[in-house]
C-alpha cells in the first residue's frame, strides 16, 4: 500500500515537472516570436515543410471524412424527414469540430513526428551543439521557425479540410442521395454564421500552437540516442493527441 | 613528471582545481590545464577520461561543479548568454563527426556563420567562404551536400566551417578518429599549418599517440580526473612512469586494467548463486 502512495506521488510529480517544463519553454516560445518573425523567409520555409507536405494526407482524408458524414448525417436526418438540413449539419459539424480536430491529429501524426525526429537527430548529431559553438541560438535559429510553421500552417490546413469535407458531404448527400442541391446550400449559407467560424478558425490556432510546441519541445529535448529520438517522436503523437482532445473538449465548453 | 602550476604568462585557457561531477561519478577532481597562446596543445588520455568534456568545460557547454575555468582571464562559468556568445565567436570548434547542418549544401554551411553573425553581402561571403574551401582543400566542392561528403572530407568542411569567422582559439575534438591514412596526414597538416598561418591557439583532444607527437608543441595526459604528465610529446615518451608508459606504447594491461572491475571469475562461474 505505502509502495503505491510512493509510486503514485513518485509519477505525480514527475507529471508536474515535465508539465513545468512544457510551460517555461512555451513562454520562451512565445516571447521569442515577435523576433522570429522578422526572420520570416525561415518560417515560410517551415510553412512549406509543415503545411504544404501535409496537403495530400489533409485533403484525402477531409474527402472521406465529409462523404461519411454525408452518409450517416442523411440517413439520420431522413428519419426525421428533414434530410434537407444535411448541408448545415456537415458544415456546422465540420467547421466547429472535425476540421480543428481531424487536421490536428493527422498534421500530429505527420508533421509533428517530422518535426520532433528532424530536431532528435539534429541533438544526436551535434548539429545543435555546433550551432552554439557558432554562438547561434539554436532556439532562436532552428526551433522558433519550426515552431510558427506549425501555428500558421495549422489554421490553413483546418480550412482546407473543412472546404474539402464539404464538398465530400455534397458529393454523396447531393450527387448520390438526392438532397435537393438548392435546399444543401441555401440551408447551410443561412445556418452558419461567421461565430461558428471563428470558433473553429480559434481552435486550429490554439492547436496549431499546442501540436508545434509538442513537437518541438520533445525533439529538441530528445535523448541524443536512436533510442531516444524514437521515444521523442512517439510521445509528440500521444501527447499531441490527449492534449488536442482535451482543450477540444475545453474550448468548446468556453464558445457554446 | 613535470608539474606545470606556475601561471604561465601566455596561457590563454586555465583550468584550475577544476571539479566535474556527472551522474554521480567525479569527471575530474582538481584538474590544473595552460593551453599557451600560439601553441597547438594536446590533450591525450584513454577513452572514458573525460577529453571531451574538458573541451565542453571550455566552450562553456557545461559548467564546473568547483573551480576555475578562465578563457583570455574571462571566468566561463560566470558569463550570462551573450558574453558567451561573444567569447564563443573567437572560437571555433571541431566536432568528432563534423556536426555539419545536413540540409545546407557544403558552401552554405561555411557561409553560415558569416550569415549569422555579418550583414555581409554575398559578393564578399563569396571569395571568404571560397578562401576557406580552398585552404582545406575543397574548394571543387561547394555545391555537395553533406551526405554526399566522405568522412574525412566532412571533416575538413567542417574544418571551413570553424575558422570562416577568424577564430583566435581553435578546438579539435578527435579530429583523426575513423580516418583513412592519408586523410589523417591531411587533417594533421592542416592543424599544424592553419595554426601557424592564422595564428591561433589550437587544443587538440585525441589518443592518436604518433598523430599528436607530429603536430602538438606541448600534450596533457590525464587519467583518473587529473593530469598525469605533461610536456613535449618526445619528453612523455621518455618519462619512466607506470602510466603514460601504458598509453605511449599501448600496453593492454598496466595502471589502466584491461578488465572492468568485477567479482573473482571463478567464484562467479563455479560458486555463490544468488
Amino acid at each position: 500500500m505505502r509502495q503505491i502512495a510512493r509510486e503514485l506521488r513518485q509519477s505525480l510529480s514527475g507529471s508536474l515537472v515535465r508539465i513545468g517544463k512544457y510551460s517555461l519553454f512555451v513562454g520562451r516560445l512565445l516571447s521569442e516570436t515577435p523576433r522570429a518573425l522578422l526572420r520570416f523567409r525561415l518560417v515560410v520555409e517551415q510553412v512549406y515543410n509543415a503545411g504544404a507536405l501535409s496537403l495530400v494526407i489533409i485533403m484525402l482524408s477531409g474527402l472521406f471524412v465529409g462523404m461519411v458524414l454525408g452518409l450517416q448525417g442523411y440517413d439520420l436526418l431522413q428519419r426525421f424527414g428533414s434530410e434537407e438540413s444535411l448541408g448545415t449539419a456537415a458544415a456546422l459539424g465540420l467547421v466547429k469540430e472535425l476540421g480543428p480536430v481531424v487536421t490536428a491529429l493527422l498534421f500530429a501524426g505527420r508533421a509533428g513526428t517530422a518535426l520532433a525526429s528532424e530536431l532528435g537527430l539534429m541533438r544526436a548529431t551535434d548539429q545543435i551543439a555546433a550551432l552554439e559553438m557558432m554562438a547561434v541560438d539554436p532556439v532562436r535559429r532552428v526551433v522558433m521557425p519550426r515552431f510558427l510553421g506549425s501555428v500558421i500552417a495549422m489554421p490553413l490546413l483546418a480550412a482546407i479540410f473543412s472546404m474539402i469535407g464539404i464538398f465530400g458531404a455534397q458529393l454523396v448527400g447531393v450527387q448520390l442521395m438526392g438532397v435537393d442541391p438548392g435546399q444543401f446550400w441555401s440551408q447551410m449559407k443561412g445556418a452558419v454564421e461567421v461565430a461558428d467560424v471563428m470558433e473553429g478558425v480559434i481552435k486550429s490556432c490554439v492547436f496549431g500552437v499546442a501540436c508545434g510546441a509538442i513537437a518541438v519541445y520533445e525533439g529538441f529535448h530528445a535523448i541524443p540516442t536512436a533510442e531516444g529520438v524514437g521515444r521523442a517522436t512517439t510521445r509528440t503523437v500521444v501527447t499531441s493527441s490527449v492534449v488536442v482532445l482535451l482543450l477540444d473538449y475545453m474550448l468548446t465548453a468556453v464558445m457554446l | 613528471m613535470q608539474s606545470e602550476t606556475s601561471p604561465a604568462v601566455g596561457s590563454l585557457v586555465r583550468l584550475r582545481g577544476v571539479r566535474y561531477v556527472i551522474g554521480g561519478r567525479a569527471i575530474f577532481d582538481g584538474l590544473d590545464v595552460d593551453i599557451r597562446r600560439g601553441e597547438v596543445t594536446a590533450v591525450m588520455g584513454p577513452s572514458g577520461t573525460g577529453k571531451t568534456t574538458m573541451l565542453r568545460l571550455i566552450t562553456g557547454l557545461v559548467t564546473a561543479e568547483r573551480g576555475e575555468v578562465l578563457v583570455d582571464g574571462e571566468e566561463v562559468s560566470r558569463l550570462g548568454r551573450s558574453d558567451l556568445y561573444r567569447l564563443r565567436r573567437r572560437m571555433g570548434m571541431l566536432f568528432q563527426n563534423g556536426a555539419l547542418l545536413t540540409d545546407l549544401s557544403v558552401y552554405e554551411n561555411v557561409a553560415f556563420p558569416l550569415r549569422e553573425h555579418t550583414r555581409l553581402p554575398e559578393r564578399l561571403i563569396r571569395p571568404i567562404v571560397l578562401a576557406k574551401l580552398h585552404a582545406v582543400g575543397l574548394r571543387g566542392a561547394e555545391s555537395l551536400l553533406p551526405a554526399e561528403l566522405s568522412g574525412g572530407m566532412g571533416r575538413r568542411v567542417a574544418l571551413a566551417r570553424a575558422i570562416v569567422m577568424d577564430p583566435e582559439i581553435l578546438i579539435y575534438d578527435e579530429p583523426f578518429v575513423g580516418l583513412d591514412p592519408i586523410s589523417m596526414g591531411v587533417v594533421v597538416r592542416l592543424i599544424r599549418e592553419l595554426n601557424d598561418t592564422l595564428g591561433l591557439t589550437s587544443i587538440v583532444v585525441s589518443h592518436d599517440v604518433h598523430e599528436i607527437a607530429a603536430v602538438a608543441d606541448r600534450a596533457y595526459l590525464l587519467s583518473g580526473g587529473k593530469v598525469v604528465a605533461t610536456g613535449s610529446p618526445s619528453e612523455l615518451n621518455a618519462l619512466d612512469s607506470a602510466e603514460v608508459r601504458q598509453f605511449m606504447q599501448g600496453l593492454p594491461d598496466g595502471p589502466v586494467p584491461f578488465h572492468y572491475p568485477a567479482p573473482d571469475y571463478a567464484a562467479q562461474l563455479f560458486g555463490a548463486r544468488r
